[in-house]
């Protein structure tokens, strides 16, 4: 790891990005859930707001986003929340995942046949 | 477009990044996860601000799957003190791959004990890196019921990681078979 921890580097950063919330609500997004931007970037909006939206002009999962922002998945959560309420992202959530807790067969034969040809 | 996860856990150095680079269509992406010392439920701001906050590093590589599916591969420490993290960040993956060197099996008792807690269906691969235990003997040291799949590979080879996959693929297709009969 070439990068700082969180705890070396300015500690109000996050808290400032924030605005000093800690929590997300955690069921609106997953790791892996698809973010898609629904407008532009506009004048005087939160940078990491900004980019988030230029980031996600093409579908991008929420740990993606958190690589590029250089900030922690549950700020990230926190951020995205705040545009979602606002109506500038639409999410698309993992669906693989059965009631039951199982993968649905459909699913792992097209993933299995799709390894294959990797 | 719809992801899926897969989650690659293991010690320090066992190779869990260079597993994730050999079958990555991108080269593996890190980010962290803010860890406090309660782990949930912390609701008071001033303690982000405090010395109770770390951040817990992992990487994650991409492979699209298809036109509508995109699996994403997590490599993360395996050590008893980051699972806080990982119960959270990989809810709902398709399973586990547990990469072990055999040098220091017991990194892996851990992250075993906690994929059998979870019911997360989970494969054992060994990265080779000097000859070492049979897979029999790996089997036996790890305590692992006869049902999971124990293979040996080598991280850096793309064809090796990808059988490591489709082992897991394929394991997780036999538990769902068994559970419909």
């Amino acid at each position: 790891m070439s990068r700082r921890s969180v705890d070396r580097e300015d500690p109000d950063r996050l808290y400032t990005v924030t605005g000093g919330r800690t929590r997300a609500d955690e069921t609106a997004f997953d790791s892996v859930s698809l973010i898609v931007g629904e407008c532009e970037p506009t004048p005087g909006m939160q940078s990491e707001h900004a980019k988030i939206l230029q980031l996600a002009r093409r579908p991008m999962a929420v740990v993606e986003i958190s690589a590029e922002l250089r900030l922690p998945v549950s700020v990230v959560k926190i951020l995205l929340r705040d545009l979602l309420d606002t109506n500038r992202i639409t999410v698309r959530h993992p669906s693989a995942i059965t009631r039951a807790g199982r993968p649905d067969p459909e699913t792992l034969k097209q993933v299995l046949l799709a390894l294959h040809d990797l | 477009m719809d992801a899926l996860k897969i989650v690659v856990v293991g010690g320090f150095g066992v190779g869990k990044t260079t597993l994730v680079g050999s079958v990555s269509e991108i080269r593996p992406l890190s980010t962290e996860e803010v860890m406090t010392q309660a782990s949930v439920g912390v609701d008071d701001a001033s303690r982000v601000r405090g010395k109770s906050t770390t951040t817990v590093a992992f990487d994650f590589g991409r492979i699209t799957l298809d036109a509508s599916r995109v699996l994403y591969l997590f490599g993360a420490p395996g050590q008893q003190r980051f699972w806080f993290v990982w119960d959270q960040l990989f809810a709902g993956s398709l399973g586990a791959v547990v990469l072990v060197d055999t040098r220091r099996m017991e990194d892996s008792w851990y992250s075993i004990d906690r994929l059998e807690h979870h019911r997360m269906p989970f494969v054992v691969a060994v990265n080779r890196f000097t000859d070492g235990p049979s897979l029999e003997a790996v089997r036996e040291a790890l305590a692992l019921a006869p049902d999971v799949p124990l293979i040996d590979c080598d991280a850096r080879k793309r064809s090796s990681g990808k059988h490591v996959l489709i082992t897991l693929v394929e394991h997780l297709t036999r538990l769902h078979e068994g559970s419909t009969q």
